[in-house]
């Protein structure tokens, strides 16, 4: 196969050069773990990860496999399982710059980068510490208001790219994204995505008037590659849920650095190895 | 019927439960979190209570799901003015109502760190009654001051703000907060519980009425229907808890 159906994840990893500015869905919402698997299996590195609007196991496994360099988020929790210990880790250790936020915040800076608008105005967040520790954060008085009226003024977030999880794809690059409107915000937001699905399909997508409004087009698209539950081990909209066994063995490993060690060597490289 | 049951027959969730329903009275729209089995049954119990005239969004749930625009759409309902009441809690909470999500010691190495403030950042200042819910009412959650704000309880006159903290709901009490007096009170202790134990297990001051009235328990209509319809419809999204609980199976 050629052009934008790639043959398997690691020909997307490939595509992911050290330092880009990526973002990424929660856990449920379609985060592409086999993808992430890969990247951490290419072993990319400095990577700013823009969560939108938190991150679960996918960041976490990206900052024990040392892909990350600043992390954007409003969370990082692995829900009901627990709390990210790769990720508390990290920031105890001072490895990784954090820019927190609030949900709202990163939806915002998401909304001015579909745009093209140099920033977007929300309500909220002053006089709080999240404020406070984000010099790229201002706050202005309202232009349209005679009062003393206040307002944070959040900068466009335009990533390299966005990575996440759909349910199928035609050959065109066309992707069928559903209900998840967070996805395609990231979409425009990004320069690129690269997309991995459930299942490649014949035909355009965008012919069928029921499922062009919960498509992509592939305009948007940088590339696509099928990887059947690609989730796993979290989980993907109503397709499937979490693989909890798995979950909570990765966060008993995930605690200690030999423990984190011995996942990958098991469930990211050995996967590579398991697939050639 | 309608006489309050029995403190010893009722369990804390299902009293809990029937405080946050209270507190919900006369919302259009209200919303609950995902991992939020207690709020989000208060949530129904409140909805059966209207005659299934208040909406309830239960992040998570197939069935109370009212949105299709993306993750950003409770976001925008709250700055729109639709959303009446939601629910924080806070790995902090001090006696200005400031919240902490984020952790303990120094910003940013933490000594415990904390997932993140989600959206209460925004929520806390557009939301007309934000419920403070803690199942653990301790002097290491209910702190003289939190070290981190992810939300300030209260804030400046030139600060738009149309929502904040509306009642603070624990395992043994339920406070008001007054903002202008920037201070908790407390509003009544629950059955088997005391004004000293509250005082004890909270880290900052508050006020304390002359007479401090028991919660009032469940009637014996609304526990029943907290362990029929609601134990049922938390079980399709809080399985776990429903099966701890109610003994209820998705």
């Amino acid at each position: 196969m050629s052009g934008i159906v790639a043959n398997d994840v690691d020909a997307l990893a490939a595509m992911i050069p050290d330092g880009a500015k990526i973002c990424v869905p929660p856990d449920y919402s379609g985060a592409a773990m086999e993808l992430t698997r890969a990247m951490v299996r290419r072993g990319v590195r400095d990577l700013h990860l823009v969560c939108v609007p938190v991150t679960g196991m996918q960041g976490d496994l990206l900052i024990g496999g040392g892909a990350v360099k600043t992390i954007e988020t409003s969370a990082v929790t692995l829900g009901e399982f627990g709390g990210a210990p790769r990720f508390q880790n990290a920031l105890k250790q001072g490895s990784i710059r954090i820019m927190d936020a609030t949900c709202p915040a990163v939806h915002a800076g998401i909304q001015a980068g579909q745009k093209g608008i140099p920033y977007m105005p929300l309500r909220g967040m002053i006089g709080s510490d999240i404020l406070k520790n984000r010099s790229d954060w201002k706050v202005q008085q309202n232009p349209f208001s005679d009062d003393d009226d206040q307002i944070v003024l959040l900068p466009a977030i335009n990533p390299d790219f966005a990575i996440f999880h759909g349910l199928k794809a035609d050959r065109e690059g066309n992707v069928y994204l559903g209900v998840r409107r967070e996805l395609f915000a990231m979409a425009g937001a990004s320069k690129q995505c690269l997309i991995t699905v459930e299942e490649i399909v014949d035909g355009n997508l965008l012919e069928d008037p029921l499922l062009a409004p919960g498509t992509l087009p592939a305009i948007y698209v940088g590339g696509v590659a099928e990887a059947k539950r690609g989730c796993w081990p979290v989980s993907f909209w109503d397709e499937y849920g979490y693989d909890g066994e798995h979950m909570r063995a990765y966060i008993a490993a995930a605690r200690s650095d030999d423990g984190f060690a011995g996942y990958v060597a098991e469930f990211v490289q050995g996967q590579a190895e398991a697939a050639e | 019927m309608s006489e309050a049951v029995a403190p010893d027959e009722v369990r804390t969730e299902e009293l809990l439960i029937t405080i946050i329903a209270r507190l919900l009275e006369g919302s259009r729209l209200v919303a609950a979190g995902a991992s939020s089995p207690i709020p989000g049954g208060g949530c129904l119990l409140a909805r059966k209570h209207s005659g299934n005239a208040m909406r309830v969004n239960i992040l998570g749930s197939r069935k109370y799901n009212l949105m299709t625009g993306g993750g950003v759409e409770l976001f925008d309902w709250a700055g729109q003015g639709r959303l009446d009441a939601f629910f924080l809690g806070g790995g902090q909470i001090d006696g200005e109502a400031n919240i902490n999500l984020v952790g303990t010691g120094d910003y940013p190495n933490s000594d415990i760190r904390w997932p993140g403030s989600f959206g209460s950042g925004y929520l806390y200042y557009l939301v007309p009654r934000v419920i403070l819910f803690r199942e653990e009412h301790t002097r290491r959650v209910f702190v003289p001051k939190v070290d981190f704000i992810s939300t300030p309880g209260v804030s400046d006159a030139n600060t738009y703000r149309t929502g904040g903290p509306y009642a603070m709901v624990s395992p043994i009490c339920l406070m008001g907060f007054d903002a202008k007096k920037r201070r908790f009170h407390l509003k009544s202790v629950h059955p088997g519980h005391t004004v000293e134990e509250v005082r004890d297990n909270t880290g900052f001051d508050f006020d304390v009425p002359d007479h401090v009235p028991e919660t009032e328990m469940p009637t014996r209509t609304v526990l029943n229907e907290i362990r029929t319809e609601i134990a049922a419809e938390i079980a399709e999204t809080y399985p776990r808890f429903a099966e701890r609980v109610f003994g209820v199976a998705a």
